[in-house]
């Protein structure tokens, strides 16, 4: 909103970021476990009440708990100040396992000309907003940039992509709303392959997975895309809203099974909403978190690492 | 993905035999069941607890119907209990006194504040109001332009000010704009803003503070997950809503969230967002989303078959009885109680195939207060006088009026009407009581019905 901001840090941006999650869990596991000196079952439930609350799924939750619990009876674990950093442990390894298991695509990798990312996802996740910050990230990169306006459907949907072209100093093309999103892509293409753009961003209509002819819509996009430039669309990234409950594991299915999605960003974790639903979502689908949206201003987009997410979550002390 | 709720809920309860009532332990199952549905629907854990606690208690020692097994009668004490707590029937939009009744939708960024302005305005039109929009977003990029082409492609008015900045002097304008023109609802969109941002927070009150709506609207999404608690009670503190819209229930979404905000707010859900087309509002139905958020779909439709089941049986046992003309005084003033749900007994008999209108069926239509006569007067009665009318001679008939305060004359008539409709039923029962023809008219079902005469 108001454009105040001193410049921060990357680490300091993400810590403040996270800052209300970290003392809200933190203020939490403590209460939990303040003063006590030994591990009970009730502590152990009321850490799974904590997991719950952010939205992690009765599953995994339980699922961390009770190899914590294990750890408890085996006598691994007996003193409560060491539960934090064992719960820490099970999620960092969640997190760990999909990041690596997926290659990560990049943009400096084999040079595609032009490398297309894609950005899908249902209404009002973040899609336009986080393409605007992408742009800009790119563009101070000194990448050249064409954005792609393919949605055509909701109102003013291109005069909000072209503010955000604007800011990032990034060429857009589009149509006139009403029209075809995948005569756009066809045209943006065209145009970034003749101007020799390194990065097209193509922006999409929201649009709820549970659509099959929207869903369908994306796939035939896609299929133009590929038939302008080899491999298009490079990496198709589903935006996805930290305040997003367990639906967010259905919507990560039916765009990973439509669009061929291999990433995700989880924008608005400057709430206090945790996103927490992306713990089954890498673990099921094991795609990688790429970047999270920590704001409405045009840096607040900053690469995901997991270390740090759930170190900001449950690591040192309170300054 | 989720593991099929109601085969795991039926394996659970697979081995509880009925007890006639429910035991403990038939609760105490189920409720795990039930409490891993409403997490998995979205439903805070905070919430989900003090649910659980109250269905327990309401469960306990209640007597089990005959067709359900211990199981299914929880969950169906659940789904009721969730209705109820969802707001058990249809909440509507309130209206100043003084127009223009203004309405103010706040809620986060990307809930469908703007979609949804556009929708309850023609929703509001269509009802013969004359609304005007105007969006305070002056934040989000394009975003009165977005609103603006709502308008336009709705024909209905909106207040613009381009280089205006500040959304309360946006809002003044426009109010002085309905009042001077005399729009009787002027529908306030707002930016999208976290409930932890003081800043917008207190925009939000200043906005509210300007205008006095008479409605504050939270637009919600239903797919939100456990922070819909914390979101939405800030935003009940800092400007005090008055109901909540919850959008994009065309999804699948399971819609916990709403149990969430109806915990919260306390104030009813208002209306549901279906669709990204303008006419994709319509009312919130609690029952529909009690269903969804259990997510057991198939127990549910058992239930509600056993349900059915149990209304034939009570039908096919009032036909048994009129057959045998055993049909007394009680079942009388039971079948009186049902017409009163069914409607009129000459339409429902006009439907029967076969049966003309029927002379002197007018004389049966009652209302409200002569139906509770009529149980006055029964209820004066002795179970023997109930079963055997033919004894109630005079002496009987002044002790009855006297006893249910109703005037001889009306216990007679009452007596009369009864005799009169025996003979009916009795003369029906041999042609058309049959079994295929009560389950004829299941197919046809009035609102409402519940084992009356036919089921
Ligand atoms: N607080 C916050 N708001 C965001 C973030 N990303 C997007 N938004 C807001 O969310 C709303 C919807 O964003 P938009 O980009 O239009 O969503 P789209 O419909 O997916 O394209 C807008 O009000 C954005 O300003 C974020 O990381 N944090
Ligand atoms: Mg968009």
């Amino acid at each position: 909103m108001a454009d105040k901001t001193e410049k921060k840090s990357f680490f300091q941006r993400l810590k403040a970021a996270v800052q209300g999650t970290r003392d809200n869990l933190l203020g939490k596991i403590e209460n939990i476990v303040l003063g006590k000196k030994e591990i009970s079952p009730e502590m152990l439930d009321d850490l799974e009440a904590v997991l719950i609350g952010a939205d992690i799924g009765v599953s995994i939750a339980s699922e961390v708990i009770e190899k914590t619990r294990q750890k408890v009876d085996r006598k691994l674990l007996c003193d409560p100040d060491h539960l934090r950093e064992s719960i820490r442990q099970e999620l960092l390894a969640i997190l760990l396992e999909a990041q690596k298991a997926a290659p990560q695509a990049s943009v400096s990798g084999p040079a595609a000309s032009p490398w297309v990312i894609m950005l899908v996802g249902v209404n009002g996740t973040g899609k336009t907003t986080t393409l605007g910050k992408l742009a800009n990230r790119y563009m101070t990169d000194g990448k050249s940039v064409l954005i792609c306006a393919a949605d055509t459907f909701r109102a003013a949907a291109v005069e909000q992509l072209s503010v955000w072209a604007r800011r990032a100093g990034a060429d857009m093309v589009h149509q006139s709303s009403g029209g075809n999103p995948s005569a756009v892509i066809f045209d943006s293409l065209q145009a970034a392959v003749a101007r020799k753009t390194d990065i097209v961003l193509v922006d999409t209509a929201g649009r709820l997975h549970t659509k099959s002819n929207l869903m369908q819509e994306l796939e035939k996009m896609k299929r133009i895309a590929e038939r302008q430039v080899r491999g298009a669309p490079h990496e198709v990234l589903l935006v996805l809203d930290a305040t997003t409950g367990q639906n967010g594991l259905i919507q990560a299915k039916e765009f990973i099974k439509s669009a061929g999605v291999g990433g995700l960003i989880v924008t608005k974790l400057d709430g206090t909403a945790k996103g927490g639903v992306v713990f089954s979502i890498v673990r099921e689908f094991r795609i990688p978190i790429r970047f999270v949206g920590i704001g409405e201003k045009i840096d607040d987009l900053i690469e995901f690492s997991p270390e740090a997410f759930v170190d900001g979550i449950f690591l040192s002390g309170r300054e | 993905m989720f593991e099929n709720l109601s085969k795991r809920f039926q394996k659970v309860l697979k081995d509880l035999k009925g007890e006639g009532h429910l035991t403990p332990r038939h609760i105490e199952a189920a409720m795990k069941e039930v409490r891993l549905a409403l997490l998995e629907a979205d439903v805070h854990f905070k919430v989900v607890k003090d649910f659980v606690a109250r269905v327990q208690e309401k469960a306990l020692g209640q007597d089990v119907m005959l067709s359900l097994s211990p199981g299914q009668q929880v969950v169906r004490i659940v789904h009721q209990e969730l209705i109820e707590v969802l707001g058990g029937g249809q909440a509507s939009v309130t209206f100043s006194k003084q127009p223009p009744s203004v309405f103010l939708m706040v809620g986060l960024q990307g809930s469908g504040k703007t979609t949804t302005s556009g929708k309850l305005a023609r929703f509001l039109s269509q009802e013969g109001h004359h609304p005007l929009l105007v969006s305070l977003d002056v934040y989000r990029p394009a975003a009165r332009q977005q609103l603006s082409i709502i308008a336009e492609s709705l024909g209905l008015p909106i207040y613009e000010a381009p280089q205006e900045m500040n959304p309360l002097v946006l809002a003044r304008e426009a109010l002085e704009l309905a009042r001077n023109k005399g729009y009787d609802v002027l529908i306030l969109d707002t930016a999208g803003r976290l409930h932890i941002n003081d800043e917008l927070m207190n925009e939000l009150e200043q906005i509210k503070g300007l205008t006095h709506p008479v409605e504050t609207l939270l637009v919600a999404d239903s797919m939100t997950g456990q922070d819909a608690v914390k979101s939405a009670s800030e935003f009940h503190e800092k400007v005090g809503l008055t109901g909540v819209i919850l959008t994009k229930l065309d999804g699948d979404a399971r819609g916990g969230a709403a149990l969430s905000l109806r915990h919260v707010v306390g104030q009813p859900i208002k209306f549901a967002g279906i669709g990204e087309k303008l006419d994709a509002l319509e009312p919130f139905y609690p029952d529909r989303l009690a269903g969804r958020i259990l997510g057991m779909g198939d127990v549910l439709s058992l239930i509600e078959k056993a349900e059915q089941t149990i209304e034939e049986e009570k039908a096919l046992e009032m036909a048994e009885k009129i057959r045998r003309n055993e049909f007394d005084l009680e079942d009388f003033r039971d079948q009186l109680r049902q017409i009163r749900k069914m409607g009129p007994l000459d339409q429902i008999l006009g439907m029967l195939p076969g049966i003309g209108p029927l002379k002197g069926l007018n004389k049966l239509q009652i209302d409200e207060k002569e139906l509770l006569h009529v149980e006055a007067i029964i209820n004066s009665m002795t179970p023997y006088e109930r079963c055997n009318h033919h004894v109630i001679n005079g002496h009987r008939r002044k002790r009855i009026a006297m006893g249910s305060g109703r005037p001889v004359q009306e216990v007679n008539r009452l007596l009369k009407q009864y005799v009169d409709m025996k003979k009916m039923l009795k003369t029906m029962s041999g042609s058309f009581m049959g079994k295929a023809l009560m389950k004829k008219m299941k197919g046809r079902s009035f609102p409402g019905m519940g084992g009356g005469f036919f089921g």
